[in-house]
């Protein structure tokens, strides 16, 4: 699987590898090697929905320098 | 130096005591830099570029003057009648001895004058094409990582991080905090967004709680719009409460109408992806099947066919005549065996009456020599010989004694 490929790319190669199917106008091999690259679209497009890791972080200014900390918000307080 | 006034040396010249005063003004620190509350009348655009007008309240106006290089960076167009709070410092222009306000940075102040303001930059950026739609960069589907520019205290974070944990708990959260409100929001939303932009997030909620056109201002800024244009990340505005339009509504790249509604964009976006891939992985084995089923009911129509069944039949009625010819001939092998049974039978019984051993039964010998030869002649016989008599119930050893010819 070609690792510059985005999520939106990989639906979208999905859709069309169905849609050719259902279509029908493929040979049995065609049929084949379509359902088989579905296969994997399909696998390339679950793993990323599971990839995001539910960090919180903000960005804060420490001498004139941007850096990302871990956010809690209770220990921030309320307006 | 004031002392003794009736001296000629200390006589003012009009020049020397407008100099005096100018810099008395420039240096009271009260008046460094002021910040004037006013109303703009006679306002005059020069072809110079700097604008002149005055402002004044109920009571009292005041000459202001704004030069080209601060009013190319004001956000509205000031006009007749406009409320505006003025940031400048205080002088005197020599040649009139007037002395005037040279206001650096001006904003509109009041409902009137900001809606005034509000209408005129939407026009402007309308104009320009900056809420074109061909300029909206989609919502990624499902964004793994949301910036998010506002205030690191404020209701719209508290509700974002609530929504986004509740949705769905692995979305990840950068946070760029930023003043919403008050002198500076403008720049700090600015800064938020282009700090965001160098981040991996994949899209970016700008936005605050709701509030009056005054709290929402730092929203209607002509530089925020133009941050988030220039955005290489698509923007979700999410400005206070759903009728709370602003221009950074207008210039985003999807407009939620409130802080949560934007997190449960990204959110549900997510779950609703989920349920679509679920669908098409569906249709993919769906599909197949149907094609594999399909193969295989052409193959049994095609094994239907008229040829094919015929040829079915013609093997078949093989297959019989085959069965039936081994039967018959298991059935003519056997007759033929016992027929050859009896033959057989028949043949010992003949033999069997031919014996020589039946014709001893009836009182005959058979002679043989030494060798088991029978004799049949005297012939080859020789006296003092030893011969054998064989009769139906034992031998008889014999020796010639004398051979007679006949």
């Amino acid at each position: 699987m070609d690792k510059e490929l985005s999520f939106e790319e990989a639906l979208k190669g999905l859709e069309e590898v169905v849609e050719s199917l259902e279509r029908g106008d493929l040979t049995l091999d065609q049929s084949l090697d379509f359902f088989e690259k579905g296969v994997g679209l399909t696998k390339f497009c679950s793993d990323s929905l599971e990839k995001a890791e539910g960090k919180i972080e903000i960005i804060k200014e420490e001498a004139g320098k941007s850096v990302i900390e871990e956010f809690n918000y209770s220990n921030e307080g309320e307006e | 130096m004031f002392g003794n006034k009736s001296s000629k040396e200390n006589i003012w010249s009009v020049s020397g005591l407008t100099d005096y005063l100018k810099k008395l003004l420039e240096d009271d620190p009260q008046l460094s830099p002021v910040i004037l509350k006013g109303e703009i009348s006679n306002f005059h655009h020069h072809s110079s570029g700097h604008m002149y007008f005055t402002l004044k309240d109920k009571k009292t106006q005041l000459k202001a003057v704004m030069f080209r290089g601060y009013n190319q960076r004001l956000d509205f167009t000031p006009e007749e009648g406009m409320s505006v709070i003025a940031q400048g410092k205080v002088s005197i222009y020599p040649a009139r001895g007037e002395y005037q306000i040279y206001i650096h940075s001006m904003e509109p102040d009041g409902i009137g004058s900001l809606h005034l303001a509000y209408e005129q930059l939407k026009e402007r950026l309308e104009k320009e094409g900056l809420f074109k739609e061909e300029f909206k960069k989609p919502i990624p589907k499902i964004p793994a990582k949301v910036g998010v520019v506002t205030s690191a205290t404020g209701a719209a974070l508290r509700d974002i991080i609530s929504v986004a944990k509740r949705r769905f708990s692995n979305l990840s959260l950068l946070i760029a905090p930023s003043q919403v409100q008050g002198k500076g929001a403008g720049d700090n939303l600015v800064k938020g967004i282009e700090i965001l932009n160098e981040s991996d997030v994949d899209v970016i909620i700008i936005g605050r709680g709701g509030g009056s056109i005054e709290d929402l201002w730092a929203f209607n800024k002509e530089k925020v719009a133009r941050a988030i244009f220039e955005s290489k990340i698509p923007v979700i505005s999410a400005v206070g409460h759903e009728t709370d339009l602003t221009i950074v509504d207008f210039v985003a790249d999807l407009r939620a109408p409130t802080p949560s509604a934007a997190a449960e964009l990204v959110a549900s976006n997510r779950e609703e992806v989920k349920r679509y891939l679920d669908r098409l992985e569906n249709n993919l084995y769906t599909s197949i099947d149907n094609r594999i089923t399909r193969y295989k009911d052409l193959l049994a129509r095609l094994q239907d066919n008229r040829a094919f069944v015929l040829l079915r039949d013609k093997i078949r009625d093989y297959i019989q005549e085959v069965d039936e010819l081994s039967i018959s001939l298991e059935r003519n092998f056997k007759l033929g065996l016992e027929r050859r049974k009896e033959r057989l039978e028949g043949i010992v019984g003949k033999l069997n009456s031919l014996s020589p051993l039946n014709t001893l039964a009836r009182g005959y010998a058979l002679a043989r020599d030494g060798s088991g030869k029978s004799i049949a002649s005297i012939n080859g016989i020789k006296e003092k010989e030893e011969v054998n008599l064989l009769l139906k119930d034992g031998e008889i050893i014999c020796r010639v004694e004398k051979i007679i010819e006949s």
